[in-house]
């Protein structure tokens, strides 16, 4: 698994407060993850942060699973 | 009760009456203070008179980079901004007919749209922190409106409707946002009154007197408290029962 991939769910887990097996790159923030939509955009401004990027309106709102997020943030760090 | 060891606070407009005694009142139970206005000396005199646990932040209201830059300033200055009093305000009375662009424009700008950007610049650390208190001073006049002023209450209503708001987005994180509404109180702008206009007015008070700045900083150190905690969206009048609302 990439570097990134390995952060983001150490975020996912550490924000969310889920167990780390339930964090798989398909689940989905809000349906699997039991996120609300002001965790998504907290989970945001924590990826920004941790990988020094800036995720625009229109980007964070297709961000809804786990490998959206890495997907995103690969395709900014690439 | 009320003890707010080890918070810090932001107070806007903290060289005004109200203003200043909001920031002794924080201070006096324990607050970090960062004080914002405009009139650098009057800050430094507060400052100085309040001793340790006091940083002074000036900044123009309505210049939107000014704005951005004193949230940074007042987090640098505190570490962390766990209460923001948007209290900072200004009046350009007239009735609508005279009333310019700019009269409405300038009104907006520092007493609804300031708060707006401090509290969107604050409110990520407090979420982080899972602890927050945003309080407006708004004003009776939001509420029951005040010919010559369209624009002062507009923007006091303007707030507590963007209180309300806020407040529901961020319940969940345990930051509440209310507003407290002043009726008629002794500061600067009503020093300027003569007798006769004070006593007519303190006629239309049930309490009989003008309010203190003191009776609102209690306000707000209320808000701002633990204890305060399940209260949010709220506006609390204090006016002397001038109007029930």
């Amino acid at each position: 698994m990439s570097d990134i991939a390995e952060r983001v769910k150490k975020i996912v887990v550490e924000h969310l407060g889920v167990e780390e097996a339930k964090v798989t790159e398909t689940a989905s923030f809000i349906d699997d993850l039991g996120a609300d939509s002001l965790d998504t955009v907290e989970l945001v401004m924590a990826f920004e942060e941790e990988f020094g990027i800036e995720i625009p309106d229109d980007a964070a709102e297709k961000i809804l699973t786990v490998k959206d997020a890495i997907d995103f943030i690969q395709s900014k760090s690439a | 009760m009320f003890d707010l060891t080890g918070k810090t606070a932001l107070v806007t407009g903290a060289s005004g009456g109200i203003g200043a005694a909001i920031a002794k009142a924080l201070h006096a139970r324990g607050a970090t203070v960062a004080l914002h206005g405009t009139k650098v000396a009057a800050l430094e005199s507060l400052a100085a008179e309040l001793g340790e646990r006091a940083k002074v932040v000036p900044a123009n209201l309505s210049d939107p980079a000014a704005v951005e830059q004193l949230a940074k300033d007042a987090e640098a200055a505190l570490g962390q901004v766990d209460i923001l009093v948007n209290n900072a305000g200004l009046t350009k009375d007239t009735l609508i007919l005279r009333m310019k662009d700019e009269d409405w424009q300038t009104v907006l700008d520092v007493n609804l749209t300031a708060g707006f950007r401090l509290s969107r610049a604050l409110v990520k650390g407090m979420m982080k922190r899972r602890w927050g208190r945003i309080i407006g001073i708004t004003s009776v006049v939001g509420v029951t409106g005040n010919p010559g002023q369209v624009n002062y209450a507009a923007s006091k209503a303007g707030m507590i409707g963007f209180s309300k708001a806020l407040a529901q987005e961020v319940a969940s994180r345990n930051i509440t946002v209310n507003c407290l509404a002043p009726g008629m109180i002794q500061t600067a702008m009503t020093d300027v009154l003569t007798d006769a206009q004070k006593e007519a007015m303190s006629g239309r008070i049930p309490a009989g007197r003008l309010g203190t700045p003191g009776d609102i900083a209690a306000g707000v150190v209320y808000l701002a408290s633990e204890e305060a905690g399940y209260v949010t969206g709220q506006t609390l009048h204090v006016n002397g029962g001038m109007a029930m609302i």
